[in-house]
C-alpha cells in the first residue's frame, strides 16, 4: 500500500504538471500560429513565447524521476514493504509540482498569449513581453524546489 | 461561442491592427489637395484601386466595398459560426426590406438600392416580397414585412413604413446583441438602438410628430426610458436636452446644440470609444468584433473624406463629419 502511494504521487507530478503544459503549449501556440500567418518573421520570438508554459511538464517529470529513484523503482530494487505512513509522505511531497504545475501552466499560457498579441502589435518590446508569462513560472519553481526538499526530506 | 477558441484570430487581428488608419493618417487624407492625392495615400496603406470604372463616385465605392469584403473574407477565415455577427448585419438586412416593400408597390426599379453584406440574400428578400411569400425571410422578420407592405399599400405613407421597418431594425440588432454572449456586441447594440432613439426623438420635434407616434417609432433599449424620452420629444427640444443630461448621453446635448452632422460623429465616436478596450483583450471574440466595427468605422470616415474631395466640400465642414479613429 506504502509503495502505491508513492508511485501515485510520482504519477500526480508528471501527469497534471504535463495537462497543464500540453494545455499552456497548444493554446500558446495556436496565438503563435496566428501571428506568424500574419508576419512569418516573427517565428523564433512567438516560438519562445509559446515554450514558456512548458517548462511544467519538464519539471513535473523531474519530480517523477526523483521520487521513482528514491522509492528504488529505477534501479530494480523496489521497497515492497514500505509504510503506509512513508508512502504518503512521498504522496504529498509531489503534489506541490502537481497542483501548482497544473495550474501555472494553464495561467501562464494565457499570459504568453497576451504577449504574442504584444509582439504582434510592438515586436521591438519582445523582451518586456517575455518577462510577464515568466513572472508565473517563479511559483511552478518554487513548487519545484518544496517538492524536491521534501522527497529528499522523506527518511529511506 | 467558447472564448478558448479565439486564440489564434485575435493573435492575426492583433497584427492586422497595425495597418487600421489612425488619427494621424486621416489628417494627411484630409489635407489631400484632390481626389488622386487621396486614393495615392490609401493605396500606399494597402487599399485596393479598382482597375474599371466610370466616375470617381463609382472609382470611390468599388474601392470601398472591396475593403469592406476583405474584412468580412479575413473574419470568415477566423470564424466557424458566423451568426455571432448577425448584430452587425442585422441593419443591412433591414435596409433592404425597406428597399424591397417600396421597390414591390411602384413600377420603378432601382437596383443599386439593395445592399451587399447582410445575413438574407437581397434577392431571396425581393422575390418574398414582391410574391407576398414571407416564409423565406427569418421568423421575427415576417411579421414586420407584412405589417410594412400592408401600411404602404393603404396609407401609401413612406414614412410610416420606415418607422415600423426602422424600430424592427432596432429590435433586432438588440436581439442579435443579446444572442451573440459577446459582452462588446451586446454593447454595440445597446449603443446602437440607443443613438437611433435620440436620433429619431429628435429629428420627431423637427417635423413636429405628436407624443404616441414617437412612442410608436423609439425601440426599448437598458440605458434609456423611451416613455421619458418620448414624452420630452413631445415638449421639444430643451426638454430633451433636460432628459439626455440626466443619463449616460448627456454628452450628446453639447453636439445635438452644435449641428446635425457634430451629433452623428458624435453617435459613431460613442461606439468606437466604448469598444476601444478591446486592444487589450487576449483571446475573447470582442477584438474580431471590434476589429470589424473599426473597420466600418474607417471606411465611413475614407468616404466622408473622398466625398467632400470629390464634391470641393471645404476642408472644415468635411473635418467635423470625419469619425475618431479606433487606434
Amino acid at each position: 500500500m506504502g509503495i502505491a502511494l508513492a508511485l501515485l504521487g510520482a504519477a500526480s507530478a508528471a501527469l497534471f504538471a504535463g495537462i497543464g503544459s500540453a494545455i499552456g503549449v497548444g493554446r500558446a501556440g495556436q496565438a503563435a500560429a496566428g501571428l506568424v500567418t500574419e508576419d512569418p518573421s516573427q517565428f523564433s520570438r512567438a516560438l519562445i513565447l509559446q515554450l514558456l508554459p512548458g517548462t511544467q511538464g519538464i519539471y513535473g517529470l523531474l519530480i517523477a524521476f526523483i521520487a521513482l529513484s528514491n522509492i528504488g523503482l529505477l534501479g530494480g530494487q523496489v521497497d515492497t514493504g514500505m509504510s503506509v505512513g512513508t508512502g504518503l509522505m512521498y504522496l504529498f511531497a509531489c503534489l506541490p509540482m502537481a497542483f501548482v504545475g497544473l495550474v501555472s501552466a494553464m495561467q501562464q499560457s494565457k499570459a504568453s498569449v497576451a504577449s504574442i498579441g504584444l509582439v504582434a502589435k510592438r515586436p521591438d518590446q519582445f523582451g518586456k513581453s517575455m518577462i510577464f508569462p515568466a513572472m508565473v513560472e517563479t511559483y511552478a519553481i518554487l513548487a519545484l524546489l518544496i517538492s524536491i526538499l521534501a522527497i529528499n526530506g522523506i527518511p529511506r | 461561442m467558447s472564448d478558448n477558441q479565439y486564440y489564434y484570430a485575435v493573435a492575426r487581428i492583433r497584427s492586422k491592427e497595425l495597418s487600421l488608419l489612425d488619427q494621424v493618417f486621416i489628417d494627411q487624407l484630409l489635407g489631400a489637395r484632390n481626389i488622386d492625392e487621396a486614393l495615392r495615400l490609401l493605396q500606399d496603406k494597402g487599399w485596393h484601386m479598382p482597375d474599371e470604372y466610370t466616375t470617381e463616385s463609382e472609382r470611390v465605392e468599388k474601392m470601398l466595398a472591396a475593403e469592406k469584403k476583405k474584412t468580412w473574407d479575413l473574419i470568415g477565415e477566423l470564424v466557424d459560426d458566423m451568426s455571432v455577427f448577425d448584430v452587425l448585419l442585422t441593419e443591412n438586412d433591414y435596409h433592404n426590406l425597406k428597399a424591397a416593400v417600396k421597390e414591390a408597390l411602384t413600377s420603378v426599379k432601382h437596383p443599386n438600392i439593395f445592399v451587399e453584406g447582410g445575413t438574407i440574400d437581397p434577392k431571396v428578400m425581393k422575390e418574398a416580397v414582391a410574391s407576398r411569400d414571407f416564409g423565406p425571410l427569418p421568423d421575427e422578420m415576417e411579421p414586420v414585412a407584412e405589417k410594412a407592405l400592408e401600411t404602404l399599400l393603404h396609407t401609401h405613407d413612406g414614412q410610416l413604413t420606415d418607422v415600423i421597418i426602422d424600430k424592427a431594425a432596432l429590435s433586432a440588432i438588440n436581439d442579435a446583441g443579446k444572442r451573440s454572449g459577446s459582452p462588446v456586441l451586446e454593447l454595440y447594440a445597446e449603443l446602437k438602438v440607443a443613438s437611433a432613439d435620440i436620433k429619431t426623438a429628435v429629428r420627431a420635434v423637427k417635423t413636429g410628430k405628436d407624443k404616441n407616434f414617437i412612442k410608436d417609432a423609439l425601440a426599448p433599449c437598458k440605458t434609456l426610458n423611451t416613455d421619458k424620452l418620448a414624452d420630452a420629444a413631445g415638449e421639444g427640444m430643451e426638454a430633451i436636452y433636460d432628459y439626455l443630461s440626466l443619463t449616460e448621453y448627456s454628452d450628446a446635448v453639447s453636439e445635438l446644440k452644435k449641428s446635425p452632422s457634430a451629433f452623428e460623429r458624435w453617435c459613431d465616436n460613442l461606439i468606437i470609444r466604448n469598444i476601444r478596450s478591446e486592444i487589450t483583450h487576449p483571446y475573447t471574440i470582442g477584438p474580431l468584433a471590434a476589429y470589424i466595427i473599426a473597420r466600418e468605422n474607417e471606411i465611413s470616415t475614407v468616404r466622408i473624406v473622398l466625398s467632400g474631395l470629390i464634391n470641393d466640400l471645404p476642408e472644415a465642414s468635411v473635418r467635423e463629419r470625419a469619425r475618431e479613429m479606433y487606434v
